[in-house]
């Protein structure tokens, strides 16, 4: 294979443990995601997914193994003395400028309530980013528009329905043009009328390339929009390819197949 | 009887002066200590919490009357002299840093945990964080209590008459000395600290409403 028909690994999550306490939340989990990947990952409740989202934009620190993005590893300062135990962790500022790689959706929209929808577009294009607060206004119009809100930029959160708000909070991450978009069930707390609003803007950012992971429950869209589906299992990757593999009726992974019976026998 | 009130009025005026200076300042040092002091306790390491929650809890278990007089004569006795005046203000500062150290951990801790996720997702650092994101949110629920707080320093720094400083009370009391018109003069007292104390609480109501921002 030429490696120059290949997309470049994105990001490459290798042997991450951690535990809280006592419980091993993620056992040495491995996975890569390459560019312009749409990577799905499912499981059963408590099985790791929104930790190892998390340990990704480093909301979440790990206990071994390492992440890297574009190369670079997230959370910590690389040095020889890592594999001793000995890893030292980046600096407030670095972080914070690593974080601004990754954009993250959270499924409680987390809009800061103080700021209209563009306002939360912009705190970061301006803040972090350094542009001005003209240019970060027409930025954030751009993509007000993009996610159907375009007449929504001087509205409060307060003010918007749930789907509006996890649109902004689309927005909001997008706008800084992460490497990666990190997406946690995105479309849970949402009612049901509204869940199709906010997973056609991923689609459709999935269709302009947007390397993105995501954590859903939404069955159809994982099947329809991944190029791969990861299955979680107790902290570890149990299963992991095209979603038509993965979501076989037939396979062969005992939990895996509990798992797809149980969830089609309550959301079907 | 008016006409030896009215002759005593520059005096009582700079009492009142007095008075709103001791107040100022105990007000905005106890702002700016309580506030380092807050975030020290609410995002500081483990030593820094229990220095500050250690300093919190003995300042606001000891009385404000016993804190003036320790500060005052105890003090000296390991080679501090302070002049009375900032004897009591360094007294009701200590006073009143403790409780804006609370009200600023209780507003702090009312903003839920994923504005501080969703602020650093985007790449803010701690401070950016706190000034753009936290305080303004967590503003609005400091704001009451401090106030409140507000109106008790004005209150609270008659006791500085108590180390023999001129301040309204202190001035009030002096003229009651040389006239015998006692009830006048203290109801004049009274009506000056309520104008002050209500100019206050209007402010605080007009702040309020301005900051309404968010749903609870
Ligand atoms: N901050 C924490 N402290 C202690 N335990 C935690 C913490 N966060 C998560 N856990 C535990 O880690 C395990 C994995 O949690 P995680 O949220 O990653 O699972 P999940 O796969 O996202 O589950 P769900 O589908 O319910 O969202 C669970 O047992 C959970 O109780
Ligand atoms: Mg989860």
């Amino acid at each position: 294979m030429a490696s120059s028909n290949k997309p470049p690994v994105l990001l490459d999550i290798a042997e991450v443990s951690k535990s809280f306490g006592a419980v091993n939340v993620l056992r040495s989990v491995s996975l890569t995601v390459d560019k312009g990947e749409v990577v799905t990952i499912i499981g059963p409740s408590g099985s790791g997914k929104t930790t190892l989202l998390r340990c990704v934009n480093f909301l979440e620190s790990y206990d071994s193994g390492s992440i890297r993005i574009d190369g670079k590893e997230v959370g910590f300062r690389p040095g020889p003395a890592r594999d001793s135990g000995a890893r030292q962790r980046r600096s407030e500022r670095d972080l914070a400028s690593m974080r601004a790689e990754t954009g993250m959706v959270f499924q409680g929209f987390n809009l800061f309530p103080h700021l209209t929808a563009a306002g939360n577009i912009m705190l970061g294009l301006t803040k972090v980013r350094g542009k001005s607060s003209a240019e970060a206004r027409s930025i954030a119009e751009h993509w007000l528009g993009r996610v159907g809100l375009g007449h929504k930029a001087d509205s409060l959160p307060a003010e918007l329905s749930g789907g509006q708000q996890q649109r902004v909070g689309i927005a909001r991450a997008v706008a800084m043009e992460p490497k990666i978009l990190l997406l946690d069930e995105i479309t849970s707390a949402l009612d049901p009328e509204l869940v199709g609003e906010v997973l056609a803007v991923v689609r459709s950012l999935a269709e302009d390339g947007m390397t993105m992971v995501m954590v859903t429950h939404e069955m159809a869209f994982a099947r329809d929009a991944s190029s791969r589906i990861v299955f979680m299992a107790d902290g570890g990757v149990s299963a992991v390819g095209p979603p038509k593999e993965v979501l076989a009726a037939e396979t062969t992974n005992e939990r895996l197949r509990a798992f797809l019976a149980r969830f089609r026998a309550s959301h079907f | 009887m008016l006409g030896q009130i009215a002759y005593a009025l520059p005096f009582l005026a700079q009492g009142f002066a007095l008075t709103l200076w001791v107040s100022l300042l105990v007000v905005v040092l106890s702002l700016i200590a309580g506030v380092i002091l807050g975030v020290g306790l609410v995002y500081g390491p483990t030593p820094v919490r229990w220095a500050v929650r250690i300093f919190s809890d003995t300042i606001r278990g000891i009385p404000i009357l016993v804190l003036i007089f320790f500060v005052y004569y105890g003090l000296p006795a390991v080679g501090i002299h302070l002049q009375s005046f900032w004897a009591a203000v360094l007294a009701l500062t200590l006073f009143k840093t403790a409780q804006v150290v609370e009200y600023l951990r209780g507003a702090v801790a009312s903003i839920p945990k994923g504005q501080s996720e969703a602020a650093m997702a985007i790449g803010l650092t701690f401070r950016q964080r706190l000034a753009y994101v936290i305080f303004p949110q967590a503003f609005r629920r400091f704001l009451p209590p401090w106030i409140n707080g507000v109106t008790d320093a004005v209150k609270g720094s008659a006791l500085v008459s108590l180390l023999g400083i001129t301040d309204l009370m202190q001035a009030i009391n002096q003229v009651i000395g040389r006239t015998y018109e006692a009830m006048p003069l203290y109801i004049l007292g009274a009506l000056i600290y309520f104008a002050v104390n209500y100019a206050l609480s209007y402010a605080s109501r007009r702040l309020e409403r301005r900051f309404a921002f968010i749903r609870d």
